[in-house]
């Protein structure tokens, strides 16, 4: 049983130990991407502008209401063609543009990602007390010194129990790359079931080292939560 | 072929897609609440140790991919099949619907219990003691006073949790069932054009925002003290993906 | 109107510099780079030193060699195969690939070098010999998915429980688990799988070949750019030349007891 697993041209440790790279890389190039996308929608759904309010909370509803599978094959499907028309109208004598399926992953999961945390980061800046605000701008601090300094601290601590939610949600969501033929771990693990015929052994193998990852993102983001809380009173 | 003639060509196939998607996601969010509501009572009242076993079943329904589970159960059931065979099960793993649905129910059952969890220490001690004084017995309470507070409490979350299941169930498609996003992808195959998906997206948009009001509607029903405050923490749209 | 005018000046400069790098390719000698998959044995594969092997490469060298042109392999994903073509990565692809009218569309087909056929596979000591849509009605029928047997189950058996799959090895492993009743995909892997692997001993080759143009289209053909019309017909001969001296035969032989290009026992 252990030799299935087994690093070298007999086992498939190696092939599965990079699969399960290909989904960390993932999940790791996602989460700045998604996290940034998700500010700038928050900042527009928050927006006075009605045109951004509106494009905010459109944005939000759409990629919260679909599928991230169907995401996942409109962007991999559908952006190649627009890219291709592009670049014909750009140069009708131009090459195929590919879009590879890394690429395709990391743009649909942050598209999904950024709706999400949008709503997380749109509830921490609206938890904020505005005296601090308010009091900021009386000693003298400018408005990004206000933002920087009075804001931002508070919305990581208010963001961050939501944002690990999403984060795990992340690394299982990648698992979807694996239909668009993304090496990832969840692919690599069908390529062994295709070889070794042993469904149950290399799916349940797979399972827990998600798991794995997941729990320790959990361990991570307790830290994380009780050092951005620090000097915090408690009722 | 364009937008309209896509839709024109292929809504059968997609009305057939959608009503299997919405089949998929009754089944199992009916199954799951069924078994969630006594195993969420277990959760609040058996000790640390006994309930160790589905603290784990929980973290790793909740800590592994749906399409991961869907896998183990559909492909890995099959090098079981001898033995499922010997004990008459093989003829219910065979079918890819049954599958799906067992998949979705053991998942959701999970963060079922959870949500389910949450209501229940929601309930005020102060009612369950008065109830308890007025001389009904624990069965009675719960019949009568405990649970009618937990479902409302925990029904927001329960609306979010169906929502997070219908798109969860798109990954059905992947072991042959031809839900909404299967059908869809068939007539992708057939016709290369990208407006399917789009039309896929509205039909998912639109099931889920009806969803979203009637529930709300429900919410009003069961809630009436509460109309025209502002909606509680769990009442906050799908926090979650799958 | 300012961005349409520099578009088009970007245009024009990427025709001209593309085009010279098209003169500066057909000046050199005779060089074809041949595009295969590497992956669709025993056509196509990597062979245990890490090179390209199989019957569609040693066709392949075979017709350079006939051609008196030197040659080159390059290994290429199917799903980018025509493309990557037609952006000129290579000069001809010789991958087992089907002659349909998509295809045909965007690349331009040499004469069928083996004849394309599908089959019915079923488990062994299955009752079901009736290969109509009545005689296949509520049984579970499997194919890959975005393939000709795809669209052969779906058009000819409306009355089936289709499942479609998106690869081979899954449709093959509900075979072998007998979730599939019938199972429809190309001869030859089939073959190969029922009669070489573990799991494949559970079933077998049924019916008639499924020989259809409709479905198969013409054979199996190599795909050059349109616009190359000489590399077409100097392939096209040397085709006929190396059918006509038995090397084809001798190639054939080592990989298959039927003629590929009949696909009957001799």
């Amino acid at each position: 049983m252990l030799e299935l697993f087994a690093f070298g041209d007999t086992g498939w440790g190696d092939e599965l130990l990079k699969g399960f790279g290909v989904t960390v890389a993932l999940a790791v190039v996602t989460l700045p991407i998604g996290i940034l996308l998700g500010f700038l929608i928050a900042m527009a759904s928050m927006s006075k502008n009605s045109t951004l309010h509106w494009f905010g909370i459109g944005y939000t509803t759409v990629f919260r209401g679909i599928p991230e599978l169907l995401t996942l094959f409109t962007v991999y499907n559908g952006a190649a063609l627009l890219l291709n028309r592009l670049a014909k109208f750009a140069n009708p004598e131009a090459g195929f543009v590919e879009l590879s399926p890394f690429v395709a992953g990391v743009v649909s999961l942050s598209l999904v990602f950024g709706a999400f945390s949008a709503e997380v980061l749109r509830g921490a800046f609206q938890a904020l007390d505005k005296g601090q605000v308010e009091a900021g701008l009386a000693v003298g601090m400018t408005r990004i010194d206000v933002f920087r300094r009075v804001k931002l601290p508070q919305v990581w601590r208010f963001a961050l129990p939501g944002l690990g939610n999403l984060w795990v949600n992340l690394i299982k969501d990648t698992a979807l790359v694996s239909i668009i033929s993304l090496d990832d771990l969840m692919r690599m693990t069908q390529v062994a079931v295709g070889f070794t015929k042993k469904p149950f052994t290399f799916f349940l193998a797979a399972c827990l080292a998600y798991w794995a990852i997941c729990a320790l993102s959990e361990v991570v983001a307790a830290r994380l939560e009780t050092r951005a809380n620090r000097g915090v009173r408690r009722a | 072929m364009d937008f309209i003639n896509v839709i024109i060509t292929f809504w059968p196939k997609l009305l057939h897609g959608l009503g299997l998607t919405l089949l998929l996601t009754g089944l199992s969010a009916v199954l799951a609440g069924a078994i969630s509501l006594p195993l969420a009572v277990f959760r609040t009242t058996a000790g640390p140790w006994a309930q160790f076993p589905m603290r784990l079943y929980i973290s790793f329904m909740r800590g592994t991919p749906l399409l991961g589970q869907l896998f183990l159960i559909y492909y890995g059931s099959g090098q079981f099949r001898a033995e499922l065979q010997s004990i008459g099960l093989w003829s219910f793993f065979r079918d890819p619907f049954n599958c799906a649905v067992l998949a979705f129910t053991l998942n959701s059952t999970a963060y079922q219990i959870e949500i389910l969890r949450g209501g229940l220490m929601g309930v005020p001690a102060g009612q369950i003691e008065a109830a308890r004084a007025i001389g009904m017995s624990k069965l009675q309470a719960y019949a009568r006073v405990i649970l009618p507070h937990t479902y409302r409490i925990a029904q927001p979350a329960l609306g979010n949790e169906i929502i997070l299941l219908m798109k969860g169930s798109a990954v059905a498609s992947v072991i042959t069932i031809f839900d909404l996003m299967g059908e869809t992808k068939t007539v992708f195959a057939k016709t290369f054009d990208f407006s399917i998906y789009l039309w896929a997206a509205l039909i998912y948009l639109a099931v889920t925002t009806l969803f979203v009001r009637g529930w709300r509607y429900l919410e009003k029903r069961l809630n009436p003290h509460l109309a025209g405050h502002a909606p509680a923490e769990a009442a906050k749209p799908a926090m979650g993906t799958r | 109107m300012n961005i349409t005018r520099r578009l088009a000046a970007f245009a024009a400069i990427a025709t001209i510099s593309l085009a010279a790098g098209l003169g500066a390719a057909s000046a050199e000698d005779k060089l074809i780079r041949i595009g295969t998959e590497g992956a669709y044995p025993p056509f196509n594969f990597i062979d245990q030193s890490g090179k390209l092997a199989g019957f569609d490469v040693e066709i392949g060298m075979a017709l350079c060699e006939q051609m008196k042109a030197k040659c080159e392999l390059v290994a290429q994903d199917w799903d980018g195969i025509i493309p990557a073509l037609v952006a000129g990565k290579y000069d001809v692809i010789i991958a087992s690939m089907f002659i349909t009218e998509e295809r045909k569309k965007v690349v331009s087909f040499s004469d069928p070098y083996y004849a394309a056929a599908m089959t019915h596979v079923t488990a062994k000591g299955s009752d079901i010999k009736d290969f109509s849509d009545a005689g296949l009605a509520g049984k579970a029928v499997g194919a890959q998915s975005s393939t000709t047997q795809a669209d052969y189950v779906q058009k000819v058996y409306p009355g089936a429980d289709i499942r479609l799959y998106k690869t081979q090895d899954e449709a093959n492993l509900d075979m072998a688990n007998g979730r599939l009743d019938v199972m429809v995909g190309d001869v030859i892997p089939l073959l190969d799988w029922a009669t070489k692997t573990e799991d494949g001993k559970c079933c077998e080759l049924v019916g008639e070949p499924i020989t259809d143009p409709a479905f198969v289209g013409d054979g199996v053909g190599m795909a050059v750019r349109q616009e190359d019309n000489e590399l077409r017909e100097s392939l096209n001969k040397a085709l006929a030349e190396i059918i006509a001296n038995g090397t084809y035969k001798t190639i054939n032989d080592k990989y298959f007891t039927i003629n590929v290009k009949t696909m009957k026992k001799e």
